[in-house]
């Protein structure tokens, strides 16, 4: 026992040493710029919107009710989203789920002109001018996309441009799951 | 056809390293003198195909060959050709040859003036010395090749950040460097000891200049970095406690460590497990500082691309030269011979506290800086640590170390005098104090506590590296024949420096003041008494890019003092904005711009930061202390008789 | 990953600074408060800078957000919760103290009281060879 305590600060960097490649090892595949989020299993804000192509009519978190969800956070002015979209009118097509459009520190116009020549894959669009909305959605860039389930509890957030393999790989398990709840 | 050539000289220096290395250590552990003589003529030969190397890169850049893909992505051709060179390392695959070319120079340096050391043991300096060419040359053939050509070429290249356009940019990675890299000949030295079973006294006398070296550059490099980014980003501040600053400056407290420790080894023949972990922990943090800017691991400004390919391969570099160093230490660091005992107060004492509270700091900038991964990897959730934590935890854990700096050069080896140590320091002591309670009262408020202990610090520091020398001239005055020699003096210049660190790190940030605030022209700003005068925003043609340039006149009491014009600056890709500095060695103004508002309004910040330039002086001191304490006298003589000694 | 590219290219420009335009407020302590809170929370697109500091439009709006709380009188606790409900603690440059994190707090002091309890032993132990030498 004595020798152990003898040798003991000979080893000991030697064993800080593999702590610190293993963590690395496991540090390497991971992305620190992506922030979780900790809105997952938590309600939906509250939030009263005007719709981007009928700006008298507003729409609240009322109407994630009754089904699941896609909220889409957009802007014409990002370039990743131009390069999502033609994903977002192909999932549309397919009528899995209904996708909503949140459409961030936008110029309406400029919107509009997207939807009409890119496709339009949502059945309506939240506009929201100051960015407050999507800041109370822990939104902090383009594109961005939130899964919220029959009851309007968000449920998964996908940071980054929405792919045919997130679609396949996350999307859809997820809804399945989530079609079958209660 | 050049870059074929630099791709070529790095392939042969590979195979030279190869050979230095074993020829080197095997040579050595055979003790067969034929190996070992080849070692130098290989590492010199290694050293020269390596600058080689760089020469063709540099040339590629400086004739705009875009052929080759790095040159493409990292130069232009409207590029001002000193710029086209330091652009040579602009990036990864560049750094890394920059690198290599460093550890070249140093190869060449050891090479040359390693002569009067035993031939086994300079064969296994060299030996390690080669092991860590071979790993980075290995590294940047098999993943981050500078020389691979785009074909077809490039037309234009890329435009260059205009951030890097800039002479203390340009310099900062080669200071960096050239101490990061240095800290493997104190490596190389280190094991080159353990692996001979002996380090003694004379083994340190060889070692502190070497290390002295390093140290001394990579304190410039910091200390140009820190300048850089006060007076280019246009924030007025001078430190964030980013990842890859940080990266910088834990091998910096380790290594001031190292020196230390090498002085009680060289004197006193102790600590030497001390000084053989520090020379390989410094050399290890110097490899981490390689792995974090290059891995993606962490967030940080100055991050290169990263790709999980070759944080694999510096992450297996560094497994296998730390872990081989460690594992040796273990092995061998139990049995070397004990040094001489010491009362509890004596300067050996003091310089193990010394050691304790930098590897202490240097843990916890570790500790701060690697959470976030932690807590990441064991999904824990996801943090962020900042400047808040870093300033609350390292302050306190430097504070004690602070004080006994000013003891540790007055109290004597092995058995201290108490009495005679507070007879030395008392007017030192007695001056501290005042300064300290002097401030605590002038500034009445808050923070007024931690002013009132930095200025008792700086006080008591710069007191006690000035009792040396005076006492030096008094004896000289007084007729009595006396010497000081550079490496004391080294030592109070740098102490001073240190002392000048913390005043003008306590002062800037307690008594700086910063406002931002919205301005029209013709309204004026009153900021710590003076007056800021805005006369509005007008256009300015420039070299490569289009600025708003705005004027401000700074009075004081009706006097003129200055006349300001900060910018924003629009280049193709980008905009920058250009503070204005007004210097001065007890303060300086800054100002920058923010956003036009309507009406010719514009959002500024208006800062007043007294004594900011004290931090960067301090560190120039502690850079030229070390310039005189590494050309002491007594490593330039001629060791015939240690290495006879020794063999 | 289109994200954190579009995320560097604004990085470049966010190191041009962004300055306030927010109105000052007429108390300076509420004026203090403010400030120390926008130097305080991270900038999620610009991740290396400060809110204060930070040209990204999410940094503009956090600042006017932070702004309007201040004003409506809200503690820095409500303010801080507030990031923190929407953006985790990764928002926080200063790590919050819980169960955790408190290894990150405790461990430099508990580093350095370990260090000088092995300085203690081991001058101890120095001092006995001295006594032991000839």
């Amino acid at each position: 026992m004595k020798k152990l305590a003898q040798y003991t600060p000979f080893i000991l960097p030697g064993l800080v040493l593999l702590f610190l490649i293993g963590l690395f090892a496991r540090g390497l595949f991971l992305d620190p710029s992506k922030v979780e989020s900790p809105l997952i299993g938590k309600p939906s804000p509250a939030f009263s919107l005007p719709e981007l192509k009928q700006p008298d009519k507003r729409l609240d978190q009322s109407l994630f009710q009754g089904h699941v969800t896609l909220l889409n956070v957009w802007g014409a002015w990002c370039v990743a989203c131009h390069e999502e979209h033609p994903v977002l009118v192909e999932l549309a097509a397919r009528k899995l789920l209904p996708i909503y459009g949140l459409d961030y520190h936008d110029d309406p116009q400029a919107a509009l002109t997207m939807l009409e020549k890119d496709g339009d894959p949502y059945t309506a669009v939240l506009f929201d001018a100051s960015g407050d909305v999507a800041i109370d959605w822990g939104v902090y860039g383009a594109p961005e996309s939130f899964l919220v389930d029959k009851h309007g509890v968000i449920r998964d957030k996908y940071i980054g441009p929405i792919t045919p393999e997130i679609i396949e790989t996350r999307l859809i398990p997820m809804l399945q799951q989530l079609q079958a709840e209660p | 056809m050049i870059p074929e050539l630099g791709h070529l000289a790095l392939i042969l220096a590979l195979g030279l390293a190869t050979a230095q290395a074993w020829f080197g250590l095997v040579g050595a552990q055979r003790r067969d003198g034929v190996w070992l003589a080849v070692v130098r003529p290989a590492a010199v030969a290694q050293a020269l195909f390596v600058l080689g190397a760089f020469a063709a890169l540099a040339y590629s850049f400086l004739t705009c060959d875009f052929s080759v893909a790095y040159v493409a992505e990292n130069s232009n051709v409207a590029l001002p050709w000193p710029y086209r060179i330091t652009a040579v390392w602009g990036a990864h695959e560049g750094s890394l040859l920059l690198w290599v070319t460093v550890l070249a120079l140093w190869t060449l340096a050891v090479a040359r003036f390693s002569r009067h050391l035993p031939q086994e043991f300079a064969g296994r300096v060299l030996g390690v010395m080669g092991l860590v060419t071979l790993g980075f040359c290995l590294f940047m053939l098999t993943t981050s090749d500078p020389f691979m050509r785009l074909l077809p070429a490039a037309e234009q290249g890329r435009d260059l950040n205009p951030i890097l356009q800039d002479p203390a940019m340009a310099i900062h990675p080669p200071m960096l460097y050239m101490g990061y890299v240095g800290f493997s000949v104190a490596f190389a030295f280190a094991v080159a000891a353990l692996l001979g079973g002996r380090m003694d006294p004379v083994w340190a006398r060889w070692s502190r200049p070497w290390t002295l070296t390093a140290w001394l550059f990579l304190t410039f490099g910091i200390t140009l970095g820190s300048w850089w980014s006060y007076y280019e980003l246009g924030w007025g501040g001078w430190w964030f406690w980013d990842p890859v600053e940080n990266a910088s400056f834990m091998p910096w407290l380790v290594g001031t460590a190292l020196v230390h420790s090498l002085a009680v080894t060289e004197k006193r023949g102790a600590f030497k497990n001390w000084t053989a972990l520090l020379a390989i922990a410094a050399f290890s943090l110097s490899l981490l500082g390689t792995f974090l800017v290059r891995s993606g691991v962490l967030i940080s400004v100055h991050s290169f691309a990263s790709d999980p390919r070759r944080g694999i391969f510096i992450l297996s570099m560094i497994g296998v030269f730390v872990g081989a160093a460690l594992t040796l230490y273990a092995w061998r660091a139990p049995t070397l011979a004990r040094g001489g005992g010491f009362e509890p107060f004596s300067r050996e004492t003091l310089l193990l506290l010394n050691n304790i509270f930098l590897v202490v700091a240097a843990s916890s900038v570790l500790l701060g800086t690697l959470y976030p991964l932690f807590m990441d990897a064991f999904g824990l959730g996801q943090l962020s640590v900042g400047p808040p934590y870093f300033d609350a935890v390292f302050v306190p854990v430097m504070l004690p170390f602070l004080i006994l700096l000013g003891i540790g050069p007055y109290v004597r080896w092995k058995h201290g005098d108490p009495a005679a140590t507070a007879r030395t320091l008392r007017i030192a002591g007695i001056a501290a104090l005042l300064a300290g309670v002097v401030s605590l009262i002038l500034m009445h408020g808050e923070g007024a506590l931690m002013l009132g202990a930095g200025a008792l610090l700086a006080v008591w520091i710069g007191g006690s590296a000035f009792i040396e020398p005076l006492a030096y001239l008094r004896r000289r005055r007084q007729g009595r024949h006396t010497t000081l020699s550079r490496a004391t003096l080294g030592m109070c210049v740098a102490h001073l420096g240190a002392a000048a660190l913390v005043l003008g790190i306590s002062v800037t940030s307690l008594l700086g003041i910063e406002q931002d605030r919205v301005m029209r022209p013709g309204e004026t700003a009153s900021v710590a008494g003076y007056d800021f005068s805005f006369e509005g925003v007008h256009p300015e043609a420039g070299p490569n890019y289009e600025a708003r340039q705005g004027i401000f006149r700074v009075s004081r009491r009706g006097r003129a003092v200055a006349e300001m014009r900060p910018e924003k600056r629009a280049f193709t890709t980008t905009e920058t904005t250009e503070a204005a500095i007004e210097p001065g060695l007890f303060r300086d103004f800054y100002i920058a711009l923010g956003n036009p508002l309507d009406q010719g309004a514009w959002s500024v910040r208006i800062q007043y930061k007294p004594l900011v330039r004290f931090i960067w002086l301090g560190g120039l001191l502690m850079m030229l202390g070390g310039i005189l304490a590494a050309s002491d006298r007594r490593y330039r003589a001629r060791e015939t008789a240690a290495a006879t000694e020794y063999a | 990953m289109r994200v954190v590219l579009t995320a560097l290219m604004l990085l470049y420009a966010g190191l041009a600074l962004a300055i306030d335009s927010e109105p000052p407020f007429a108390d300076p302590g509420l004026q203090a408060r403010y400030e120390q809170l926008t130097h305080e929370f991270r900038c999620l697109v610009c991740q290396d800078e400060t809110v204060a500091d930070s040209n990204a439009e999410l940094a503009a709006d956090f600042r006017r957000q932070i702004h309007g709380m201040v004003e409506a009188g809200r503690s820095d606790a409500e303010i801080r919760q507030y990031m923190v409900n929407r953006y985790g603690n990764f928002v926080l440059y200063k790590p919050p103290m819980q169960r955790s994190t408190a290894l990150l707090w405790a461990g430099p002091f508990i580093l350095l009281l370990l260090a000088l309890v092995i300085v203690a032993r081991v001058v101890r132990r120095r001092a006995r060879a001295q006594e032991g030498a000839p």
